[in-house]
């Protein structure tokens, strides 16, 4: 029987990314890999990482943090990487060298994945491996020194869109990255925040549970790049959901869901003015600026709830 | 039992596969490697072998998805060419470093820019510094038996490392053959059951692959790294003797061509030695004393065997089918002129740039080599010492 996703049921099992990792205080991935391996409790898990934060403190020279087999390889292949060790497992499953029913799961930053991994996963989803692809994404790329990533929200102050005095932050947009993988008609796509953890936990029980590709993103933040207190993790991944700057939603099989409402739409700037790499827009005149992420967000969301009107069934839509 | 077949290079690899049966092959296509994989693509297809294919979306993705594969733990082989090899240039360095057997022809073809499709050797060459074994064939003959000879090579525990067979792109890759092929039980037998070596995939006892390594322990995992390559000259001739009972047919580190009581020799890899020798042939009915050395494994190059072959040579040409842009040398010249700069006594070497893009190499080349050779061997004078041969003017 599978383990109920309840605290109680929960805390009896192993943690399979054990402490002494080297992840910095405050740092909300190693929460993420817990919480994904705990929702994957009920099976043996082979994981891959691209190079990235994750990678280089999880697995150093004679120590590792993984009690699961785990592999990287180098950054913009781990999609590839995990689709090789799956099709091996494959292989000798059929040759009855194998027996066990093992899950496949990819936990990779945003620069790994949106960025200069995008082609590998997009490949990897495309040609249908029985594996679950999650992004940890915390908006840039945080290993190497907080360098602005296709994830990098608009406005955002990073090293190398540095807000100056002609140019604030980022100029662009964000990738979709979630809807971009939910048109590769996946099974299974969705994206999540440890700030709701039973959520969280149940879409990764789902993916690891929907045979074929599967994506989640996963909100992550990053105290030190977002200029944020080490306490403040959990905090900010709630205010990313209730602002809708980060929505909670799943696609499952063409169908829309979001799957947390939240009860009173919070406006942006809670989220803003709690992370140093957006001070600059507090500054006298920018205002604007602040109105603009406004309206991408009320966009994003109203899309949203419109792809969800039309895509779920009318029953379900009446609950 | 060996059947008698005309084939093409890729058709013979093809078959090769076929007959081994790797358990996972992730490839992509490109000129001229194609032939190979669609030709095994068609056994998966039809049920004749028990691989998984994956037909990634790169090269890089193709030799990502083999380390991966190879890391869970079964036979894993691809194939590729020129710009595909350098698209995995990154990886090519991870899958030795992993110590993960894999096999990979290389089918050789010129690097881009100008884009060309035809042979010349820029691009094993390109990777001859990523850990990965090379071996070098003449012939589709050589191309199969060698494809053969590496899985067992590349699995060897004494060394678990990856390996590269090249042979000439259309040249060997598209020309039909007299080949002889072995009978399937014979070939599994020969390479035998893939011993797994901690696989990914043994979950009662956890593995992590690709550590972090940094100042305190980099420099003595590498010397231990480099430390394997000694054992490969003697896994490989081991293997060449086991593979002479089943075929007859004998393999060394490289093959000398009525090289022992030469005064004059030409270094020379893959298809062009076969024209080479021919003119040989030619000049020893002359009463000219020449031969040829024809290098097999090329990584790791066997330095003090192949300066010993050669030191009681007057001149040496080391033709090369691959230039080293920015003044120096072909890559094969440094090598041969490397295994020969500690000896008192050794010849006097040229370096020829020849049959770059798929420009022929004719018998006249080779007699031209001869006749400078000669020349020099008489005089001790070298008009230059780097030139490339057979350009239009």
């Amino acid at each position: 029987m599978a383990t109920p996703l309840n605290l109680k049921e929960l805390s009896k099992k192993e943690i399979r990314f054990t402490a002494g990792h080297r992840l910095c205080a405050g740092c909300a991935a190693p929460t993420v890999v817990k919480m994904i391996l705990l929702a994957a409790c009920d099976y043996p898990v082979i994981a891959a990482s691209s190079t990235g934060c994750l990678e280089v403190s999880s697995c150093i020279s004679t120590f590792t943090a993984w009690k699961i087999p785990w592999i990287h390889n180098a950054f913009e292949n781990a999609a590839a990487t995990l689709s090789g060790v799956q099709t091996m497992y494959k292989a000798l499953k059929k040759q009855g060298k194998i027996d066990k029913d093992i899950k496949f799961i990819a936990i990779c930053g945003d620069g790994g994945t949106y960025d200069i991994g995008f082609q590998s996963l997009s490949g990897a989803m495309e040609r249908g491996h029985d594996m679950l692809y999650v992004c940890y994404d915390n908006g840039a790329y945080m290993n190497t020194g907080i360098q602005r990533s296709g994830a990098t929200p608009t406005y955002a102050d990073t090293t190398t869109c540095p807000a100056g005095a002609v140019i604030p932050g980022k100029p662009q947009q964000r990738k979709d990255l979630t809807r971009i993988m939910a048109v590769h008609g996946l099974p299974y796509v969705a994206q999540a925040s440890p700030s709701h953890w039973p959520d969280l936990m149940k879409k990764v029980r789902k993916a690891i549970e929907t045979p074929g590709p599967k994506f989640i993103n996963i909100f992550t933040p990053c105290n030190r790049g977002w200029r944020s207190r080490t306490d403040d993790a959990i905090m900010l991944s709630r205010l990313a959901v209730e602002t809708c700057f980060w929505p909670l939603y799943e696609v499952e099989n063409g169908v829309t869901r979001v799957t947390v409402k939240p009860k009173e739409k919070k406006p942006i700037i809670d989220f803003l003015k709690a992370q140093g790499r957006f001070k600059h827009l507090f500054e006298p005149g920018r205002e604007k600026m602040i109105e603009q992420i406004q309206d991408i967000i009320d966009k994003n969301w109203e899309r949203l709830l419109k792809e969800e009107e039309m895509t779920l069934p009318k029953e379900e839509g009446n609950k | 039992m060996t059947k008698i077949v005309a084939v093409t290079g890729n058709e013979a690899v093809a078959n090769a596969f076929r007959q081994i049966e790797p358990d996972v092959c992730a490839a992509y296509p490109i000129t001229p490697q194609t032939e190979l994989m669609q030709r095994f693509a068609s056994f998966v297809s039809n049920g004749q072998v028990k691989t998984e294919l994956i037909l990634v979306e790169s090269e890089h993705s193709a030799m990502s998805a083999c380390i991966g594969a190879a890391a869970a733990g079964g036979r894993v082989a691809t194939a590729t060419s020129s710009q595909g090899l350098a698209l995995m240039w990154e990886t090519l360095f991870i899958a030795s470093g992993f110590r993960l057997p894999i096999v990979m022809p290389v089918v050789n073809r010129a690097l881009s820019s100008p884009i060309n499709i035809h042979c010349d050797h820029s691009d094993a060459m390109g990777a001859r510094d990523s850990g990965w074994i090379q071996l070098w064939s003449e012939n589709a003959q050589e191309a199969y038996d060698n494809t053969i000879q590496a899985f067992r090579i590349a699995e060897d525990m004494d060394i678990r490392l990856p390996v590269m067979v090249c042979y000439d792109g259309f040249i060997i890759s598209h020309s039909i053959e007299r080949i002889e092929y072995f009978d399937d039980e014979i070939v599994k037998k020969f390479v035998g059951e893939y011993k797994p070596l901690y696989p990914l995939l043994d979950i009662e006892n956890p593995k992590s692959f690709g550590p972090l390594i940094l100042t305190d322990l980099y420099h003595e995992v590498r010397k231990a790294h480099s430390e394997v390559y000694k054992n490969v000259p003697k896994v490989v001739l081991k293997v060449a003797k086991d593979f002479e009972k089943i075929s007859g047919r004998k393999y060394g580190l490289f093959e000398s061509y009525m090289l022992e009581d030469a005064e004059i020799g030409i270094v020379i890899l893959n298809s062009a030695a076969g024209t080479t020798k021919d003119v040989i042939d030619d000049y020893r009915n002359k009463g000219v004393k020449v031969g040829l050395l024809k290098p097999r494994l090329f990584r790791p190059f066997p330095y003090a065997e192949i300066g010993n072959a050669l030191k009681h040579l007057k001149a040496l040409c080391v033709l090369d089918r691959a230039d080293a842009f920015g003044g120096s040398f072909g890559p094969l010249y440094l090598d041969v002129a490397a295994s020969l700069c500690n000896f008192d006594q050794k010849p006097i070497l040229i370096n020829r740039i020849y049959g770059l893009g798929g420009r022929d190499y004719m018998p006249e080349h080779a007699a031209g080599v001869i006749e400078e050779l000669r020349k020099i061997a008489k005089t001790g004078k070298v008009k230059s010492l780097k030139e490339y041969i057979g350009v239009r003017e």
